[in-house]
């Protein structure tokens, strides 16, 4: 019982049966935009353990990260941009309006989009490392801002999509649920990932690469792959969300938004399971609640925010289990820890 | 324990304001109508969605807490200038408030994200400012109404005065995104002159040497800029510093100079022309009395976004008198706002066959009145104007 | 020609501008090892500070003052109150902390001051034009701007390389662990810096303000380009964030003057400006994507 109490795995799978339940407790509730609340806090969680792949079990701090969430989203938006007009995108992409075309299209051209800023990212690392994954997500956004023929920056609006399945995705309880599907197969891999070897590599990059390069392992390509994953989750996430939206609007990849996917990562608990997916729904539904209760309500989350940094160590996975009164696990029991308290940048590793 | 203690949080998160509905009355006979307001209240354009509260509250307030005779609540909400947030809070409106009537959005990018669940969900949107040309054309819907204008005659008016005014040769700027590039398109439409030259500025500038130069180096007869909010106040402030104002006149179109955008670039705006649907000078009754109301409520002068928020709340009373205080037949509601029979404050107000403004555009000059920097309005520039994309929409 | 030089002069000038915000950032980041989104709150402070002293007295002195000290105040206690217990965490935890002062200034300047942009005008004996060059006027106010940065730049290289507390903050930025060794008041020597790099957000705030619009927001505006020009310069380098930001100012400037021409002699008018104009954008990150890609530590590494 204690054993099964300790895996993360369990938890998962009670929170997203529990959660299954809100299409039908909400009207019960007399508040049935929760179902629409709850879709938001799925796909965010999706983008928020995307992210959590690179960023907790890897270490690599990318702060562009919305950029795939918004290429996911643009590449719904244009597919279906052109299915409205009839001519085929770039002369010969016939344009859809069907997620089974486009979900797959998004993950494609997010994971491409990951491979090349990727590829040329990863030659540098710490600060360096966050500033470039940035200065791409940026260049990709001021792209959409001047694309004139999508809209530029008043986004496309996504009118009528195909029913997948025979399932129709106006309906708010479908969307849910098949969002919901969608997070519970990503956490599972997610889940697998980190108890493989490939997971286990990550790791040891994060905990000290050089260690990890003299024993032979070509970091460089691991990390690579890692990244191409994790954006390919977080272009599947914007897809998701732009069907939720019915609209996309640079928006998406903007700055603030790959910081919020970090706040969501950090909030929950970095390198843990469901950490992202606690952290995307305390955020989303604390600005949901204090903006509904008065206007100023960035003056009272501001400083939530703060006190969670100064007295929840690893996030409020990390205050669950300060609370709970055990002790943090031992490495080998979770495959991926919190961060060392001060992580080895390499300006600050190098100079001793 | 655990267990207990780490379900109840989960769960709480993820049912968010589910507990707290719980308590919520139903809709009962007698109950206030309940208006929804979706704004921007954060941010650097927070003063825009400030201003549509305000005003919108003190046409409330004049009528003693009703319009139209109607009793009415009005559930305001930031939309923190996020498409995402805008949508969450139409979907709370819609669904556990069902409301009907929404109105306040400010940027047209906002809107995209609002308006198609709005209407498809049989609500009505009374739009107080942004009016894209989708929605005006082929896009454009029964239930969707706009108070202030369609963006395109903003900038029309102000082709029209430069044309006017005599200026052959201008040179034209506004920011890289739609309401920018569509500004532009709308200027060119109804100015005769030659184009000296068109530049597309960034909306995170905060330097506009460059520009200056440019302008300076093509030696126009005039500059038109649209640049709304604090965008437009840096771009004057430094076109008077680059001492180009006292050479190179300017035409702007009303969101470029507003009164809080007057009041923060001071004297140095003196002799700019502009054009606009209403000034807070207007000689009607209806304007003076909210000019009147609004300085002595809110100590401020009203920018045209607090008229149109106004004017707005009026048409909607105007509806409701119509129906009886009721929103649920949207074909009813469709009958009695049509006439726009409310006392508006621009004096002359009509909808168009997309429910869009057909009104009278006006030119102003800022001059010197009393010592203080002034709109000041002058002649008519053009009567009864509409849109041309009303052409393109069938119900 | 006069125009190229012109436009030179305005690249000079933003990143003159960019060099006061950069200058802090970087120490605090070099020495302190701390990721502060909230710089740009700074700037605000100071903005928002010397445009309520400006209105109130009609003095452009006491408002200098007035941005000054409350933009080196609120960083003293910022630094006091809450990034004194972030030293030891790591950027993630910074991150997080700083981007809820951020939510939290922001606000509090709408509760305090309302949501209207402040009106700040240019002081009276720095109005007008003068002739730099023959045939190019420009305003004085901004040749006062690029005299006031250029002098803080030397202020603090004087500062940094010819003093004793400049030692302590060369010795921080390389070697940690050592000065504290010494028995420096650690704790002490970075609220200083902490407050100095505060000092300047905040004078750039105060002399932005005739400029551009102070409003809330206007920090978050800047801030993006001044962690470009940190990284471009090499973090923990004074001499780095001076030449970062004079080239981030020079590249801006000059792209967005001149590549919409060039675009327009291939392509349809308003295409090539809309695209240009997102060209120009980019040119920015662009620049330091390259710079990262050939020296990854920026071009003046603080410590090779």
């Amino acid at each position: 019982m204690r054993n099964l109490l300790r895996d993360e795995r369990a938890w998962v799978v009670a929170l997203l049966a529990l959660a299954a339940f809100i299409p039908v407790l909400a009207p019960m509730l007399d508040s049935p935009a929760t179902v629409g609340l709850a879709t938001r806090i799925v796909i965010y969680a999706i983008a928020a353990s995307s992210l959590n792949l690179i960023l907790g079990h890897a270490g690599l701090v990318s702060f562009g990260h919305a950029a795939y969430f918004g290429l996911g989203g643009y590449a719904v938006g244009i597919l279906y941009a052109h299915y409205g007009s009839g001519e085929p995108f770039l002369g010969f992409i016939p344009g859809s309006n069907s997620l089974l075309v486009t979900l797959p299209a998004a993950i494609l051209v997010g994971g491409i989009g990951a491979a090349i800023i990727g590829a040329l990212s990863l030659r540098t690392a710490g600060v360096q490392f966050i500033m470039i994954t940035l200065a791409f997500a940026q260049m990709l956004y001021f792209l959409f801002v001047s694309l004139k023929a999508y809209g530029g920056d008043d986004g496309l609006a996504i009118r009528r999509v195909a029913p997948v399945l025979g399932m129709n995705l106006r309906d708010a309880a479908t969307l849910f649920w098949l969002c919901l599907g969608l997070l519970a197969v990503w956490l599972f891999l997610m889940d697998r990932i980190a108890r493989s070897r490939f997971g286990r590599v990550l790791a040891g990059v994060r905990q000290g690469e050089r260690r990890m390069a003299a024993l032979g392992v070509r970091t460089y390509f691991y990390k690579l792959v890692a990244f191409v994953i994790a954006g390919m989750g977080a272009a599947m996430a914007g897809a998701l969300m732009v069907n939720y939206l019915r609209f996309v609007s640079p928006d998406m990849m903007a700055w603030t938004k790959s910081g919020e996917l970090m706040i969501m990562v950090i909030l929950g608990g970095l390198g843990t399971l469901l950490g992202p997916v606690i952290g995307a729904g305390v955020l989303v539904a604390l600005e949901y609640t204090l903006s509904g209760i008065t206007e100023h309500w960035q003056f009272i989350e501001g400083p939530i925010l703060l006190l969670v940094v100064l007295f929840a160590r690893g996030g409020l996975m990390g205050a669950v289990r300060q609370l709970a009164g055990r002790r943090a696990p031992a490495p080998e029991a979770v495959p991926a820890g919190e961060l060392p308290p001060r992580d080895a940048l390499p300006e600050t590793a190098t100079h001793g | 324990m655990i267990l207990n203690r780490r379900g109840l949080l989960a769960s709480g998160a993820a049912l968010g304001l589910g507990a707290s509905s719980l308590a919520r009355p139903a809709l009962a006979q007698g109950a206030p109508l309940k208006i929804g307001m979706i704004t921007t209240l954060s941010g650097a354009g927070g003063y825009i969605g400030q201003d549509i509260r305000d005003a919108f509250m003190l046409a409330i307030e004049m009528e003693g807490g009703k319009l139209g005779g109607a009793n009415v609540q009005v559930l305001v909400e930031d939309d923190g200038f996020r498409p995402g947030q805008g949508k969450q809070v139409a979907e709370k409106f819609i669904k556990n408030e069902r409301i009907k009537l929404l109105t306040g959005i400010i940027f047209s990018n906002i809107l995209g994200a609002v308006v198609g669940d709005v209407l498809d969900a049989g609500g009505i949107y009374v739009s107080p400012n942004a009016s894209p040309s989708n929605l005006a054309g082929k896009e454009c819907h029964k239930n969707f109404w706009s108070i202030a204008w369609q963006n395109d005659s903003l900038h029309e008016s102000a082709g029209q005065l430069a044309t006017n005014l005599g200026q052959k040769k201008m040179f034209i700027l506004a920011p890289n995104y739609q309401a920018g590039r569509d500004a532009l398109t709308g200027f060119k439409r109804l100015y005769k002159g030659q184009i000296a030259g068109e530049v597309y500025t960034r909306l995170d500038q905060t330097d506009y040497a460059a520009e200056m130069a440019q302008i300076r180096a093509a030696a126009p007869d005039g500059v038109y800029q649209f640049h709304p909010g604090g965008l437009g106040i840096t771009f004057l402030r430094q076109y008077v510093q680059a001492g180009l104002l006292s050479n190179v006149p300017m035409t702007l179109a009303a969101p470029s100079m507003d009164a809080t955008t007057l009041a923060a670039v001071g004297d140095a705006a003196v002799g700019i022309n502009l054009t606009s649907h209403w000034n807070s000078d207007f000689d009607n009754a209806a304007s003076k009395r909210f000019v009147a109301a609004f300085q002595q409520k809110y100590n401020r002068m009203p920018t045209y976004y607090a008229q149109q928020s106004f004017d707005a709340a009026l048409a909607i009373g105007a509806a409701l008198k119509g129906t009886g205080g009721k929103v649920d037949d949207a074909e009813a509601f469709y009958r009695a706002m049509k006439p726009a029979g409310f006392e508006s404050t621009r004096g002359k107000f009509s909808f168009g066959s997309n429910n869009h403004p057909i009104q009278d555009w006006y030119a102003l000059k800022v001059e010197s009145v009393s010592g203080k920097p002034a709109l000041v309005t002058k002649d008519k520039v053009l009567t009864n104007h509409g849109d041309v994309y009303a052409a393109q929409c069938t119900f | 020609m006069a125009l190229l030089l012109e436009q030179l002069l305005n690249g000079v000038q933003l990143g003159v501008t960019l060099f006061l915000l950069a200058a802090g950032l970087t120490l605090v980041f070099g020495i302190m090892g701390v990721i502060n989104l909230a710089h740009g709150s700074l700037y605000m402070v100071g903005a928002y500070a010397a445009a309520v002293a400006a209105s109130a007295t009609g003095s452009a002195i006491v408002a200098l003052l007035a941005g000054l000290a409350a933009a080196a105040a609120v960083g003293m206690v910022v630094e006091y109150v809450v990034l004194r217990r972030l030293y030891a965490r790591d950027h993630l935890d910074q991150v997080l902390a700083t981007f809820g002062l951020i939510l939290f200034f922001n606000e509090g300047i709408v509760l305090l001051l309302g949501r209207q942009p402040l009106f700040v005008n240019v002081p009276e004996a720095l109005r007008g034009t003068v002739r730099v060059l023959p045939g190019v006027d420009y305003p004085v106010y901004r040749v006062a701007i690029i005299a006031v940065g250029l002098l803080v730049a030397l202020g603090l290289y004087v500062l940094i390389q010819r003093t004793r507390v400049g030692m302590l903050v060369r010795a921080g930025a390389t070697h940690r662990e050592m000065v504290r060794a010494l028995g420096v008041d650690v704790r002490l020597l970075y609220t200083m810096v902490f407050g100095l790099g505060a000092l300047l957000a905040g004078l750039a705030g105060v002399m932005t303000g005739p400029i551009l619009s102070v409003q809330v927001g206007m920090g978050e505006q800047i801030l993006i380009q001044t962690f470009v020009v940190v990284v471009i310069g090499g973090i923990g380098s004074v001499r780095g964030a001076l030449f970062g930001a004079v080239l981030v100012g020079l590249v801006d400037t000059v792209l967005r003057a001149y590549v919409p021409g060039l675009l327009r002699q291939v392509m349809a008018g308003s295409e090539a400006d809309a695209l240009g104009a997102g060209l120009a954008s980019m040119g920015v990150y662009l620049l330091m994507a390259l710079v990262l890609l050939v020296k990854p530590r920026g071009l003046f590494p603080a410590h090779a």
